[in-house]
């Protein structure tokens, strides 16, 4: 395993009343992509500042290669932060905003130079030096925001959703560009981001977030494939969740009949979440299974159709390439390894226990 | 959609009172009493009396913009620091003065300073030695000051505000130290409110009278009394515009300067 490169140990912070973390414990690995995935004010992007120095942790420690930082101001960092709306220096230069955290490290004039230009090549916009940032759009704006803080070298690069003002195809297009800037530099970067896609998109690990608590830490395919929670399963992508009875290692009923299943542990007779992916939802001829339904809602998505299928009381979201017509009876299948068995929260605190990698 | 005549009211209210005015000072200051064109009037600011009242105004308007500028700049940052909704009613507190009387204000100030006012009032119950301010150029300084700060201190303000504090997380991320951080990006990003703030001092600082007649007595001539003594007193209005005219030249070149460094027009309005 490679080294641990940030450890947050126990750090809690409020604001007045509302408490934004609540005794939480992460560590990203040196030369990780991490991503802090939630909703808005599940506490990501204070996650983000207190790792930037930009606000101090009520309590707890912020250790940087085992030391504690938590007390350090953000010039005295190694890290550099991407800020949401770019930040940028809107009476300098491009070549002077790139240059400004080397001008105050009183780096040499040929130094900057090579480095401005260096950080211009690398974000694709060589030759932007003496441009105005008002005069750029947004996605060059974007750009020049990392290329700013990543002449300074950082250890670890912060991202705070620096795609978020972007429209959907310069998002994509840069979400490329940001992986293979990632690799390029071989440095850790932590990223922030409210949207999934995004998260699964370039990740190494992602750490699902809300209210406070972190719900989930995983590689993409396991956040997607075994959530942890009805709130992960329900953040990430499209899913049915169905509460169930857990009747013995490998067997769940769901809406009262038996699906066979590979989860085991869970005790026998016990309450479950079961999630189950719309693209995982098989439908068969009527009596196929003893699952039945008729189909209600039908859309066509251009990679799938999606439709809906009222069965035993519940409405199924099922994606497939196969088209089946509004109206028609159909059985439901759902093969064993893709029933996903969760634990039912106990209470809203329980939902959102601190999970150990 | 074409409304442009709705401007028209405000249209002849400026040909009324701003165009056909100025025309009739230059009308008035490039000539004598018998309608002959002369630039004697114009010139006539070089007349030691009046070259000392003009540097006099000069003088004491620029030392009034410069206190202005340094009670305004630091109140303005604790303002704009205090984050939106908060500071409103700071605000309103600070522009309260504005909205009384430019005149009350001032006759408060000549009560407050008088030989015998409240001030020396104090001081001699406290058993100190009185003071001597009202008219003497301290006390001209002081009024302006007083009656100009609000003028400062809201295009700094307004201008501090809409910087996004981001900007300055970004300069301290990048290595900036806190005090490198206001230099670098605070400070030439406040420019604008800076130099509107100068403009809207330094301007009618120049050319009260007011403040000076009420504050500095009879005996300390600014150029904007010696233009309102020829108009009342010398009844000589040829004279009085020439010195007018010379005063807008200064006037002209502030309002040149301050909108040449904001060309965003981002200090101006509030």
């Amino acid at each position: 395993m490679s080294n641990r490169l940030i450890d947050l140990v126990n750090i809690s912070k409020s604001f007045g009343s509302s408490l934004i973390l609540d005794e939480m414990n992460l560590y990203v690995q040196e030369n990780e992509f991490l991503t802090l995935l939630g909703p808005s004010g599940c506490g990501k992007t204070t996650t983000l500042r207190i790792i930037g120095g930009f606000e101090s942790p009520d309590q707890g420690k912020v250790l940087f290669n085992g030391s504690d930082i938590a007390s350090l101001p953000p010039n005295k960092r190694q890290v550099n932060t991407v800020f949401q709306k770019y930040a940028l220096f809107t009476h300098m230069t491009i070549a002077e905003n790139i240059a400004f955290g080397l001008k105050i490290k009183n780096k040499s004039k040929a130094y900057i130079q090579d480095k401005v230009k260096y950080a211009l090549k690398l974000v694709n916009l060589d030759g932007f030096d003496h441009r105005m940032p008002d005069s750029l759009s947004g996605g060059q704006q974007q750009r020049i925001a990392i290329a700013r803080a990543i002449v300074n070298e950082p250890k670890v690069l912060l991202l705070d959703e620096p795609l978020g003002a972007l429209d959907l195809k310069l998002r994509q297009g840069m979400q490329y560009e940001l992986i293979r800037l990632k690799n390029e530099l071989g440095i850790t970067f932590i990223y922030v981001t409210h949207d999934q896609e995004e998260a699964l998109t370039m990740s190494d690990t992602i750490v699902v977030m809300n209210q406070g608590y972190i719900q989930q830490i995983g590689t993409p395919e396991t956040i997607y494939n075994e959530p942890e929670n009805a709130f992960v399963a329900d953040f990430i992508g499209d899913s049915n969740i169905l509460g169930s009875i857990m009747l013995r290692d490998e067997l769940v009923e769901i809406l009262g009949v038996k699906f066979a299943c590979i989860d085991k542990g869970f005790g026998e007779n016990k309450p479950v979440d079961v999630v189950i992916r719309p693209e995982d939802v098989e439908l068969l001829s009527p009596n196929e299974t003893n699952l039945n339904g008729v189909v209600t809602h039908l859309i066509f998505k251009g990679v799938h159709y999606e439709m809906e299928v009222e069965a035993n009381g519940f409405t199924w979201l099922v994606h497939s390439t196969k088209m089946v017509p509004v109206g028609a009876f159909v059985s439901i299948a759902v093969a064993p390894g893709n029933i996903q068995i969760m634990n039912k929260p106990v209470s809203e605190d329980e939902e959102a226990t601190a999970i150990d990698e | 959609m074409n409304k442009k005549w709705l401007s028209f009211p405000y249209l002849l209210w400026a040909i009324g009172f701003i165009i056909i005015p100025l025309c009739m000072v230059f009308y008035y200051g490039f000539t004598d009493r018998d309608g002959v064109m002369t630039f004697e009037n114009v010139v006539a600011i070089f007349s030691p009396e009046h070259r000392k009242a003009l540097f006099l105004a000069l003088l004491l308007s620029l030392i009034s913009t410069i206190l202005c500028i340094i009670l305004a700049y630091p109140l303005s940052l604790i303002l704009a620091k205090m984050g939106n909704g908060k500071n409103s009613f700071l605000v309103i507190i600070f522009i309260l003065p504005m909205w009384m009387n430019f005149l009350l204000r001032t006759l408060a100030w000549q009560t407050l300073l008088e030989k015998n006012g409240v001030i020396n009032s104090i001081l001699t119950y406290l058993h100190l030695p009185s003071l001597t301010i009202i008219n003497t150029p301290a006390a001209i300084i002081l009024g302006m000051v007083y009656n100009f700060l609000p003028f400062m201190v809201l295009p700094i303000y307004n201008s501090l505000s809409k910087i996004d504090p981001n900007v300055m997380n970004a300069a301290r991320d990048l290595g900036a130290n806190g005090f490198q951080a206001f230099l670098k990006i605070t400070l030439p990003l406040s420019m604008p409110g800076v130099i509107s703030g100068i403009t809207m001092v330094f301007v009618p600082a120049l050319t009260t009278f007011v403040i000076s007649t009420l504050l500095g007595g009879s005996k300390i001539l600014l150029i904007g009394n010696v233009i309102e003594q020829e108009f009342t007193q010398a009844s000589n209005w040829h004279l009085g515009s020439g010195l007018s005219v010379v005063l807008m030249i200064f006037i002209v070149i502030s309002i040149v300067v301050s909108s040449l460094s904001d060309k965003d027009g981002e200090g101006a309005g509030f």
